[in-house]
């Protein structure tokens, strides 16, 4: 298979919260790939830097979140130190578009769907008028096969996932190369979640979005939307390889602990043992040497707590492990 | 109690919201039996009355029709004042929301300090503290970490093994479990269903798990009752709602779950 370019790339980025004089490591040494037509799933639990990391991707560093250090490269520019007013202007809904968690819940209640999206793309492109920015909301509205009832309704009068969709539809009206969605389902029921997967699914089949950043804790939906995953805990990234790859052969032990835990309806789930973890992730504002999740490990030795571990190549796979699950270590890996 | 006979039992069990125009029947004349010492889920889509339905078990909410049995009697006998406590020593319920369960005003520890309050036997303030800890270790949750603190300074997924710990304190014969796991991380949520199960058949607690995910519902469930605006539209074996539904919601239901193995877009 022929490796698709990159449409971004980022290196070493540092992204940390500053609260009450103390800093708290959110994102702390993150490198990733972004390529061409891909969806790239980042999972882990609650506190991890999932959030963060999105809204880091963007650009967009708001207070109390700041800027460390580390690249944000999309092809030529380097986004990370723009400045904030030509960021919004220039790449924010035209290169990159971030749909925050919960953010179908910022809708303006006393606002048309309508009078939103006027509001949001004449802040892009002043000299369009109204009509024409209707028009261009209708058509790509019908291309998608959602009502244009819609575009005349309160948010009120909408479902969540109705809500969720014509978010993730208007963010997207400007062919964003890269979207980041943050948890864009996790309020929804099943029904909806698969509509807004199709939905994210036809606009990178249509070109309208190039990549796709999709962040969740829910593995199984990655299984089925992302082509690769990297997984996060406590600030870094602690594998990435293939959907396939991560799910079903995981080689950190944390991975592995994750997809343990997964539990659908399908036979031999019921009431089948599950991992009983202990401990929890550490804590971000002081960071210990070593592995961050020795603490929690089953196969942590003392070489693992001494100095900060790197990710280790391991065929076409990267793991920030010392001791990967491999067949190797006389652990099979697919168990 | 034997176990086939019914703890809890509804009978043309409705409840409506506001009238006229702008009536909605959130539960429309449910009836269903939850035997002793069973793990029964209640899955539906969101406003498919599930939670409803938990309100009113619990004796929060009136039904406008119908009515629930608690070991054969009418629930309306507790409805108010010490009978609904003593209703409360018996039926408990964890919430989808934590944070409207607790006192705002309160520390963690004299939130779970008034549990106390539904037990008969006097205990020593040591004496609870030590339950109160160790009920907290139960679940995962540091006691010196939180005992402390205000609800407001705990994450969603803390709130909620909190809110469970106070079932270990309580040790109810019925639990009605509401979302109990919605904020809680998937590695710790497997720990937390275990207990359930545990509580289960060390305790002889009869379990009713609200939810909206058919994974979790067959994992935890003997029996599975299926919701759809506000009626129960089947009712069966969890093997059986999952792998052979036969109502056309429940088969749209379980096909829209992402599963491992199967392809699903």
């Amino acid at each position: 298979m022929k490796v698709k370019k990159l449409v971004a790339e980022v290196e070493n980025l540092k992204a940390y919260y500053k609260v009450k004089g103390r800093i708290l490591k959110a994102v702390d040494g993150v490198s990733l790939g972004l390529r061409d037509g891909e969806v790239l799933g980042i999972a882990g639990e609650s506190g991890c830097g999932k959030s963060t990391l999105a809204m880091s991707l963007s650009g967009l560093f708001l207070p109390p979140l700041k800027y460390y250090g580390g690249k944000i490269k999309l092809k030529d520019i380097e986004i990370s130190k723009m400045d904030r007013k030509l960021l919004r202007k220039n790449v924010l809904g035209k290169k990159i578009s971030f749909i925050p968690q919960s953010a179908m819940n910022a809708l303006n209640p006393t606002l048309k769907i309508r009078n939103f999206v006027i509001d949001v793309l004449k802040e892009h492109e002043p000299e369009l008028s109204e009509e024409e920015i209707i028009d261009r909301v209708e058509e790509r509205f019908d291309s998608l096969s959602l009502s244009k009832r819609v575009i005349n309704s309160y948010p009120f009068e909408l479902s969540g996932g109705m809500k969720q969709r014509v978010i993730t539809v208007i963010s997207t009206l400007m062919n964003p190369e890269i979207l980041l969605a943050d948890e864009p389902t996790s309020a929804l029921d099943v029904s909806s979640q698969h509509q807004i997967i199709k939905l994210i699914k036809t606009l990178l089949e249509r070109r309208i979005v190039k990549s796709v950043v999709f962040i969740t804790h829910e593995l199984p939906l990655l299984r089925h939307i992302a082509d690769r995953i990297a997984i996060m805990y406590a600030g870094q990234i602690v594998e990435r390889g293939t959907t396939s790859q991560i799910i079903f052969s995981p080689l950190h032990p944390y991975t592995k602990m994750l997809m343990s835990s997964i539990i659908t309806p399908e036979k031999g789930m019921k009431g089948k043992e599950l991992p009983v973890v202990s401990g929890s992730p550490p804590n971000l504002y002081e960071i210990v040497a070593g592995c961050r999740f020795a603490e929690r490990c089953p196969y942590v030795t003392e070489e693992c707590k001494i100095n900060e571990i790197k990710f280790h190549k391991i065929g076409d796979r990267e793991v920030r492990c010392l001791h990967p699950l491999t067949e190797r270590n006389g652990i099979n890996a697919a168990k | 109690m034997q176990p086939n006979s019914a703890i809890l039992s509804a009978e043309g069990l409705t409840r409506i919201f506001g009238s006229g125009k702008k009536k909605v029947v959130a539960v429309d004349h449910v009836d269903f039996d939850i035997k002793f010492k069973e793990i029964v889920s209640l899955v539906g889509q969101s406003g498919s009355g599930k939670t409803t339905i938990g309100r009113m078990l619990l004796n929060l909410l009136k039904p406008s029709e119908g009515k629930i049995k608690f070991i054969g009697r009418n629930i309306k006998e507790f409805a108010k004042g010490k009978a609904r406590l003593e209703y409360w020593k018996k039926v408990q319920g964890v919430f989808q929301d934590p944070f409207s369960s607790f006192n705002q005003f309160f520390s963690i520890k004299r939130n779970l300090r008034r549990t106390f309050r539904l037990m008969e036997q006097k205990m020593s303030a040591e004496q609870k503290d030590a339950l109160i800890k160790q009920s907290l270790e139960l679940v995962n949750v540091d006691p010196d970490d939180v005992m402390d603190k205000f609800p407001f300074e705990l994450s969603g997924g803390q709130r909620q093994r909190i809110m469970l710990a106070r079932i270990f304190l309580i040790k109810p014969k019925v639990l009605i479990a509401d979302e109990p796991t919605s904020m809680i991380d998937a590695t710790l949520r497997s720990g937390i269903l275990r207990l359930l199960m545990k509580l289960r058949d060390a305790e002889e607690m009869t379990i009713l798990f609200i939810t909206h995910d058919m994974g979790l519902a067959y994992y935890v469930s003997d029996r599975i009752f299926v919701m759809h605006e506000g009626k129960i539209v089947e009712e069966g074996d969890a093997e059986e709602i999952v792998f052979h539904p036969s109502h056309p919601y429940t088969k749209k239901l379980i096909s829209d779950v992402p599963v491992l193995n199967k392809e699903w877009l």
